[in-house]
Order: structure tokens, then sequence, then C-alpha cells
């Protein structure tokens, strides 16, 4: 192995153990690998959508310790111990409030968008200080403009169950 | 790509003292832009701070706000107590993206990334705060305003970790945080303005309109002598002396002045021409 590739292949995976939708998974990493990458491509769950790769359109998003984060800047290793919650977690009804305000389209933002409104839903302490346009200011969408998503999550703090959990 | 894993600071700092190429990474929200495109960046030594717990808290001392080196925005943002002391942190912490950011993003991170067009590196600054830095070496306290010298140069060492910002507790009498970006949120500031005013005088800190983040004392001088100024142009001349705009691909180096000066015209306009 010449020094090149020496620098070009400097660590073996490292081990991690997290806690990924309420599950134990164990599995060795690339140091190198984001953790949108290893929720797609490693553990099969392809609901999380690569949009930007910067942080700014928010379609990878992803739940790590109860507050969404964009997986597309998570190194994969960082992760272990904690709790990784994605968009498979979510009720199917999550979408329902979404698809009577028209707030759908094309699909390649919805699941970064209901991840960020199903956080809202149930953290509704978070409306007395923030909007909810502001609190869903991470999550573009280029189909549908934004008053139908913002009509959608306040549908969906009215639903019964809104404010149930404590993370 | 190489990650050492410290457990604690000590270990962190010895990491940092043995190899000086080594990069602190803590929530990634710069340094994993386009990830998968910046090969050259894979081929570096990485020290994972996510596990230094101690860096993570923000605390408060009788004349101080302490963040640590892992403090994050959503950290200041949800602290009822930060918001009614300093409340331009929160303002600037909410437009730094939005909560998929501001979970993430740290203080520290902030400071050394070191970008001109850095959201949370003006307040801090217009708070007067106070980089501390660690190594194997020892502490060192770099004042905020005196810790950049050039477009992304700044007195930080390669074995030095930004463990503290430390803020300093006063009454203020006036604070803004202005950010001009192509849009209210998800954007990078055009222009950025912040200015308080205590008893330890005027400050006018801008963003986006020089290399660095700094301080306008031309400007803080116009404050501070009740200098009469009837027109935003009034102000281009102090406002030039200050900064040193570019046009880029956000703006151009004419509209970041003109709207410099019109944002410190009316922000500040129940002062210009008092003293005192």
């Amino acid at each position: 192995m010449n020094g090149h590739s020496a620098i070009r292949n400097p660590q073996s995976a490292i081990p991690i153990t997290f806690t990924l939708n309420g599950k134990p998974v164990s599995l060795g990493v690339d140091p190198a690998a984001r953790l949108l990458d290893t929720l797609r491509y490693q553990l099969a769950l392809t609901g999380t959508k690569e949009g930007c790769g910067e942080g700014e359109c928010g379609a990878c998003t992803v739940y790590l310790d109860g507050v969404p984060v964009n997986s597309c800047l998570v190194p994969t290793y960082q992760v272990r111990g904690q709790r990784v919650e994605t968009v498979e977690s979510l009720e199917p009804g999550a979408l329902e409030p979404f698809e009577r305000c028209g707030a759908t389209q094309c699909g390649a933002c919805t699941p970064g968008v209901v991840m960020t409104a199903s956080w809202i839903r149930e953290h509704p302490e978070l409306l007395a200080t923030h909007s909810i346009r502001e609190l869903m200011a991470g999550n573009l969408c280029r189909c549908t403009g934004y008053d139908g998503i913002v009509d959608s999550v306040a549908e969906a703090l009215r639903e019964p169950g809104s404010g149930k959990r404590d993370t | 790509m190489n990650v050492l894993l410290p457990g604690s600071l000590p270990e962190a700092l010895d990491m940092l003292a043995s190899d000086g190429a080594a990069i602190p990474i803590a929530g990634g929200t710069d340094l994993l832009v386009h990830w998968p495109v910046r090969v050259d960046a894979h081929d570096r030594t990485y020290v994972d701070l996510s596990r230094l717990d101690a860096l993570k808290p923000l605390s408060w001392t009788a004349d101080e706000l302490v963040l640590g080196g892992l403090t994050t925005y959503w950290d200041v943002i949800r602290d009822a107590r930060a918001a009614q002391e300093f409340p331009l942190l929160g303002n600037a912490a909410r437009q730094v993206g939005a909560i998929q950011i501001q979970a993430r993003g740290t203080w520290a991170g902030n400071i050394v990334n070191a970008s001109p067009a850095a959201d949370g590196v003006p307040v801090l600054m217009a708070y007067d705060a106070v980089v501390v830095l660690e190594s194997r070496r020892g502490r060192e306290q770099v004042p905020l305003d005196r810790f950049y010298s050039g477009y992304k140069e700044m007195r930080r060492h390669p074995d030095q970790l930004v463990v503290e910002i430390r803020i300093p507790r006063r009454p203020y009498s006036y604070q803004v945080f202005e950010k001009v970006g192509g849009r209210r949120a998800q954007a990078i500031a055009k222009v950025g303005l912040a200015v308080t005013r205590s008893g330890a005088g005027w400050r006018v800190v801008a963003a986006s309109v020089a290399p660095t983040i700094r301080r306008c004392p031309a400007v803080e001088r116009l404050l501070e002598t009740g200098t009469a100024i009837a027109s935003p142009e009034a102000l281009l001349p102090a406002v030039a002396r200050d900064v040193a705009p570019i046009d880029d691909i956000r703006s151009s180096a004419r509209y970041r002045t003109h709207v410099m000066a019109r944002l410190l015209y009316h922000d500040l306009r129940d002062f210009w021409g008092k003293r005192g």
C-alpha cells in the first residue's frame, strides 16, 4: 500500500449502538458516514430523503434524542448511545392533515415536513414563544407554498393526542 | 477519515496537542455541508467533542453568563433568563437556520468557523464576550473583538479549544440586532448589525461587510460624541472607515454600505446628536 492510499483508508469501522425507532441497533459505521446515508443505505430506511445536502431544506429531518436535526449534517458515529427516530416511526395518520389541506404534492419535502410538524404537535408549549411558521422554517417546499403546510400543522394541533410526549 | 473519540476534556486536549492538524468537531453543521463531495476533508483527522458533557451547559455567575464550549443555539433560545438579560442572543440564534440547525450548532463553533456573515458572533461581540481557550499549556482569555486578525484568521492555536464564552452582565439601555438576508428564514446575512449601549459605552458591530465580524469605532465615536446626523448619507464616511464590503454571490459592496448606513440611521434615530 502506498502512502496515498494509506491516507485514503485510515480508519476501520467504528462500532456503535443506538436506539432506532424504539429498537436497539448495533453496527459498524464508516467514520465519514452521514446519518442520512447510514439510515438509507445501511439500514434500508429510505423514507428519509436527501434534498440539498447542506442543512437548508430539511428533507432529511430525523429526531435525535427527540429533537429535529438534519441527518445530512450528523456524522453517524455521533449517535452512539442516542435515540434516533425516522419518518417510519410516525403513525400513518400523521400525514392526513397535510393531505386534507393540500400541503403535499411532489413529496420530496413531505417526510421532513411531517417530522417537524409532528414534533410541534408533541410540543405545543413551543407556540408560547414561536409561531408555526418559524418552527417550520427549516423545511423548504417548492410545490405547495407554505400556507397549506402551516394550516396542516394548526389542524394537527387541534386533534386529540396533541402534546402527548415529553421529550 | 480519522476520528478520535475523547471521553473527557483533558483527553481531547492531549489529542489536539499531539496532532497539530486535527480539527475539533462539535455539531457538524458547518463541517458536514456538502460532505460527500468534499473529498479532501475526508482525509483529515477530527477530534470529536460530542461526549464532552462538561462543556454543554450554560451557567450564570454573579456577574457573567457563561456559555459552554458546546452550548447550542437552542440551549440559549430555551433559557428564559438569557432571553430577558441578553435578548440579542436569542434574536440572533433564532435566525441561524431553524430548529434542525439550532439544536446542533454551537456558539463556539460559530466563533471558530469565523464566517464574516456569522449571526451569533455579532451579538456576542456587542455584549463584550470573552473567548476562553484551553490547551495543555493552560487557559487564555481573549476578548472577542480582538479574536480575529483577518479572513478566517484568529487567535486560536491548533491545540486550543474554546471551552467557555463569558459575557459580562450589565444593564443595557439600548440593544438591537438586525439581519438583512434574501428572505426572512434560512438565509445567510447580506448585512448584519448588532448595537448595544451600557455603562461601558456604545458597541456597534457589523457583519457581512468586512473580512471578519468587527466593531465600528468611527460610528461608535459619532454616538459617544453626540454628533448630529441628518440622513443616512451623512453616516457614509464613518461607515466607509469601519467596513470593507465586497461584491459576492449574495450582494454588492455598494448595497451593503448603503443598507448599513440606513439601518444605523433609522435604528438609532433617537440618539443622533444627543450626548449622554
